[in-house]
């Protein structure tokens, strides 16, 4: 039986203007969990540039990290795949932690396996759960590894991975479901700052990081936010729209009830990809998971990657034209009807009774 | 032959007609002299692709009596976003003039999507099999690929797609790109412009990429690698003349990678035409890699070279419907809407 051993649990925090994403805080929650069953500490691994990113490490103290590496560098201002791998596998190999998370966003998942590849270890994707359990294979015994729980398969399986000889183990994990820790001002940690050096040429250095120009080949030439986030995860109410609504026009229709209702409008994956709406209000694997007190599923056939994003909402009213659709197997509530004349009716109850 | 391909033809709708590539018969009108495939300077784009399971349509048979999945019972189809992959380098093909070879790795059925690509419009496929390479997670699976772009001599641009959707992990793309030492720009819903190599300059491609709640531009030199999002285009049908030429094509094995047979003056073109950007188009051949051919380390490919484990599969059940059926009118829905309210769930 391989024995426990030593190496910290990491999160590589994303941070935008000295802002941390909701993922990584949340992550920190979790890290603490595992770092006390192992019996290791917590690191952040905190890049950016000048003050707003120095004063987020004592926030990352205060949310359970117990060490923050901070490489404060001008040119590691906006998050770029290159360079923020070079700070990240400069670290990993220095310190050699055990575990390593990041946030299954946009940026996360593209630098994890960036990272994965350089240092040669497993990685595993889009997490909904991680917990520490022993693994046998092949007469051999691995102690304390780290469970990657996440569906699979278009959320038709739900798959436990592994990484039983390779460190650190990685997983990103979807952000919302794991619980925010409370931020505790009183903690106490460290801050370690990460030399960071711009090289023309490699440099070989391991008391620091060394960014080439070669890190440098994509320049970021405009970043938008479009102002109003959608917040599913914070809504009440979710009306979602499917295939079945069968246009950019009828999505108007679940449009008009989200907002009867005080709710945000969510979509299938395939609404998603027919282009009636954007991808930030998608509902499942890929996409955001929910838990409203009352989600409405309108013309949603409910596949498993659905399902796997709402089927903890406190209420789940399914309306479809096929009462065979799986989605009313999740569903507290069901109206077989045509959503094109149940939506208008049901508009019409809510305003004559609120 | 041709007259009973055209009488059957004439049954296909315009539109489908007139989205395939213009092609006539090369050796026909061999008095047009044109540069071979072989130019140097012409752009280099190596599109990466995925045979799957088709996961998004798990209804019905593919759900066993127990309410899980029956994986057998699934289609292949291409990748979905593979196909907009693809689509993206046929377009810039079409702007630009550009070689665009697509590779696979997978059982020797995979060769389903090269045929795929073959009947769209690519000048090269390349199946990566070899009972090796099974069992491989995503570091083993973009190490595989990373050599074949190797063995390719390496190009201008990677393009794939964001992710499959049997593992949605989104992973193979940055770790063939690291592999490469290329740099990445990842979900990429626009492909904005490409500064073809020329004249000693590397050339550069910018692109945009959804992030959460907005979007970012990216410029970045060549080569590099771009895995594209299904926002990016609506991917093109296949010609119905490349479908009657290719549909039969069968895998061969090449150890050595000979790319003359694209060369239309060669004995070895089999196939000649002229494509719809005036430049000779000759494919013949699924050219078949093993891991002898990729010179490629044993420990670092399939199960073997995974440093991951499924430890555990769980399928997901499907729960007994349990649903209240209301009925859709307004005595109904005024009772669910009093009830939503009372319980304070609706405020």
């Amino acid at each position: 039986m391989r024995g426990a051993e030593a190496g910290d649990v990491w999160v590589v925090v994303e941070q935008h203007d000295g802002v941390a994403a909701e993922v990584s805080l949340e992550l920190l929650g979790r890290a603490r969990e595992l770092a006390e069953r192992l019996g290791v500490g917590i690191g952040a691994v905190l890049a950016g540039a000048g003050a707003p990113v120095r004063a987020l490490a004592p926030a990352l103290i205060a949310r359970g990290a117990d060490t923050v590496y901070l490489a404060d560098h001008d040119d590691l201002g906006d998050y770029l795949a290159l360079p923020y791998t070079c700070v990240v596998v400069g670290l990993v190999r220095a310190h050699r932690p055990q575990i390593v998370l990041y946030g299954a966003t946009t940026s996360g998942r593209d630098l994890a396996p960036r990272v994965a590849s350089a240092l040669r270890t497993g990685l595993t994707a889009d997490c909904t759960d991680l917990r520490i359990g022993d693994f046998s294979a092949k007469g051999e015994t691995y102690a304390d590894l780290l469970f990657q729980i996440r569906p699979a398969f278009g959320g038709n399986i739900i798959a436990t991975i592994v990484s039983p000889e390779h460190r650190p183990q990685m997983a990103t994990v979807r952000e919302g479901v794991m619980v925010m820790p409370e931020a505790d001002e009183s903690r106490t940690g460290t801050v370690v700052t990460v030399p960071v050096q711009r090289s023309s040429a490699p440099v070989a250095a391991a008391d620091r990081i060394v960014l080439t120009d070669a890190d440098f080949a994509v320049r970021l030439v405009k970043r938008v936010q479009e102002g109003k986030r959608v917040d599913l995860k914070g809504a009440r109410v979710v009306v979602s729209g499917g295939v079945g609504v069968g246009s950019r026009e009828g999505f108007a229709l679940v449009e008009e009830l989200a907002r009867t209702l005080g709710g945000v409008v969510g979509a299938s994956r395939a609404a998603v990809d027919a282009g009636w709406v954007g991808h930030e209000h998608q509902v499942g694997q890929t996409g955001t998971t929910v838990r409203p007190k009352l989600y409405i599923a309108c013309g949603i056939s409910g596949s498993v990657q659905h399902r796997a994003g709402m089927d903890q909402s406190a209420r789940i009213l399914a309306i479809n034209s096929d009462p065979h659709a799986p989605i009313f197997s999740v569903a507290h509530y069901g109206i077989a009807g045509d959503l094109h004349k149940v939506i208008p009716l049901l508009i019409k109850a809510y305003r004559t009774k609120a | 032959m041709a007259v009973e391909a055209r009488l059957r033809w004439g049954l296909v709708p315009l539109t489908f007609a007139a989205d395939a590539p213009f092609l006539v018969p090369y050796r026909i009108r061999k008095q047009r002299r044109r540069e071979t495939l072989t130019d140097m300077s012409q752009l280099r784009i190596v599109v990466l692709v995925k045979q799957v399971p088709d996961t998004q349509n798990v209804t019905g048979d593919a759900m066993k009596e127990d309410g899980t999945v029956n994986r057998a019972a699934l289609p292949a189809v291409f990748n979905p976003e593979d196909l907009n992959a693809l689509e993206e380098a046929l377009r810039l093909k079409d702007r630009h003039g550009a070689r665009v070879t697509v590779v696979t790795m997978g059982p020797p059925a995979a060769v389903q999507v090269l045929r795929e690509s073959l009947y769209r419009g690519v000048d090269e496929v390349i199946l990566l099999t070899d009972k090796a390479f099974a069992g491989a997670d995503t570091l083993a699976t973009s190490y595989v690929l990373s050599l074949a772009v190797r063995k390719l001599g390496g190009c201008d641009l990677v393009l794939c797609g964001r992710q499959a959707i049997d593992g949605d992990t989104a992973q193979v793309g940055p770790q063939t790109a690291e592999k490469l030492g290329y740099p990445q720009i990842t979900c990429v819903s626009r492909v904005d412009e490409l500064v073809a190599p020329a004249g000693g300059a590397g050339g550069a491609v910018t692109a945009t990429r959804s992030i959460e709640g907005g979007y970012e531009t990216l410029t970045s030199l060549l080569p590099c690698l771009l895995t594209v999002t299904g926002e990016a285009n609506e991917p093109r049908p296949p010609s119905v003349k490349l479908v009657m030429t290719y549909k039969g094509i069968a895998a061969e094995s090449m150890p050595d990678y000979d790319d003359t047979y694209l060369d239309p003056e060669s004995d070895a073109a089999e196939v000649c035409m002229v494509g719809r950007d005036g430049r000779p188009v000759c494919r013949a051949k699924v050219v078949q890699w093993d891991h002898l051919a990729l010179a490629a380390d044993r420990e670092a490919l399939g199960l073997r070279g995974s440093p991951t484990r499924v430890k555990e599969i769980e399928s997901v059940v499907l729960a007994q419907s349990e649903a209240r059926m209301v009925t859709p009118d307004e005595a109904g829905l005024a009772i669910l809407v009093h009830e939503l309210i009372e319980e304070h769930i609706l405020g």
